[in-house]
């Protein structure tokens, strides 16, 4: 049923939040630590699981996935509510540090994806003739 | 006649919000795919088209939230606010798994931590250079600049001002645009013409609409590699600004 999905989202949530609240009473912040990134990790993990044992069904999958494809209008919905009119003023700051930090990252693409041995062999495997990745996808 | 029909939206706030959002959905995707040949995505475009939209609302209201300070619009806070925010946002982990991450070896999982804190520095900076001293601040911001998504959760879970998060959400939007555009001209420079290289790219660059969107310009048969690794960063950007990152910016700049 769809809602078992929802219902698995919800548990995973509460559960991510609930440790992130409690992280940050831990750690003496008067906030919730990561708790978003906690509810995804539990549910990457719950779900991995439960498909091992053959316990998602379709439909299960499907209240997921709803949630899943709500993520942008949601997005959007929240852009929508923000104080904008206030926020013009820093305009440029916003300009300046999303260029900066895409052209500094491209810099360091190319860093990352060459050198290390470990990857010789996964770039063998994975790449295996650049024309057949396509095939085999 | 406007009686009734400003009754009903005022009575039904959240559908109100699903259908203007599903419209502004609508058109965006019009946009981008006849003005832009699909460059520039659409979510991108709507993301843009709902900042105009708060600009308008925070004008005509003289509020902090946008257009959800007009009464008619109050559902699309309820749509986009923190609640259901989160929960969707969690939801998108769906699609993710670790067998897939391990194929894009150790490179991957190092350029998403490289990306997550490349960017946050990046966004500290800057704000630092803009006068920001304060450690919520600058934490909210750098986490924008990770991602549009990252900035506001942050900023949430800290208590950051409303202009504050607003920024680090158009921070977040230039990069997540400027990727999208950029891709298929740095693409040759930085050899992002494999798949190894690709999942890099997800790693370090991390706005998944902007990878997949710029992916796709360059090379579609590249596009599930780079958002393999890019479905991960806003979890970890997640995870990682409201605390570690936060931490340190809080020692440094108490």
């Amino acid at each position: 049923m769809v809602i078992f999905g929802v219902a698995l989202l919800a548990i995973c949530f509460l559960s991510g939040v609930f440790f992130g609240d409690l992280l940050g009473l831990i750690l003496g912040i008067d906030s919730n630590v990561g708790g978003v990134g906690f509810a995804m990790l539990f549910l990457i993990l719950l779900v991995e699981y439960l498909k091992k044992k053959d316990k998602l069904n379709k439909q299960t999958q499907e209240g997921v996935a709803f949630w899943s494809g709500m993520y942008i209008p949601i997005v959007i919905a929240m852009s929508a509510q923000q104080n904008v009119a206030g926020a013009l003023d820093g305009g440029i700051l916003a300009i300046i540090a999303g260029v900066a930090a895409v052209v500094i990252s491209w810099a360091v693409v190319p860093l990352l994806s060459k050198g290390g041995s470990v990857n010789e062999s996964i770039e063998g495997s994975i790449i295996g003739g650049d024309q057949s990745v396509g095939n085999s996808r | 006649m406007l009686e009734i029909a400003g009754n009903l939206f005022a009575k039904n706030g959240l559908i109100l919000a699903f259908a203007i959002v599903g419209l502004t959905m609508y058109i965006s995707y019009f946009l981008s795919d006849k003005l832009t040949k699909g460059r520039i995505h659409g979510s991108a475009i709507a993301i843009a088209l709902g900042l105009l939209l708060a600009y308008v609302g925070g004008i005509v209201s003289g509020g902090e939230k946008g257009l959800a300070d007009l009464s008619m619009f109050t559902g699309i806070g309820l749509m986009g606010g923190g609640m259901l925010r989160d929960f969707a946002i969690v939801a998108t982990a769906f699609g993710a798994n670790f067998s897939e991450i391990k194929k894009a070896g150790f490179n991957g999982v190092l350029s998403l931590f490289v990306g997550v804190v490349l960017s946050f520095v990046v966004g500290v900076i800057v704000a630092l250079a803009f006068g920001y001293r304060d450690a919520v601040s600058l934490t909210t911001i750098g986490a924008g600049t990770a991602t549009y998504i990252v900035g506001p959760v942050t900023g949430t879970a800290l208590g950051a001002s409303s202009e504050v998060i607003t920024l680090s959400i158009a921070a977040g939007l230039v990069k997540s645009i400027l990727t999208m555009i950029g891709t298929p001209f740095i693409a040759k420079y930085i050899g992002l013409n494999n798949p190894r290289t690709a999942m890099v790219y997800g790693g370090i660059m991390g706005t998944t609409s902007g990878v997949a969107g710029g992916l796709a310009a360059t090379d579609p048969k590249l596009v599930p590699y780079g958002a393999v690794t890019a479905t991960f960063y806003t979890g970890l950007g997640c995870l990682m600004a409201p605390s570690v990152l936060f931490l340190i910016t809080k020692v440094i700049f108490a």
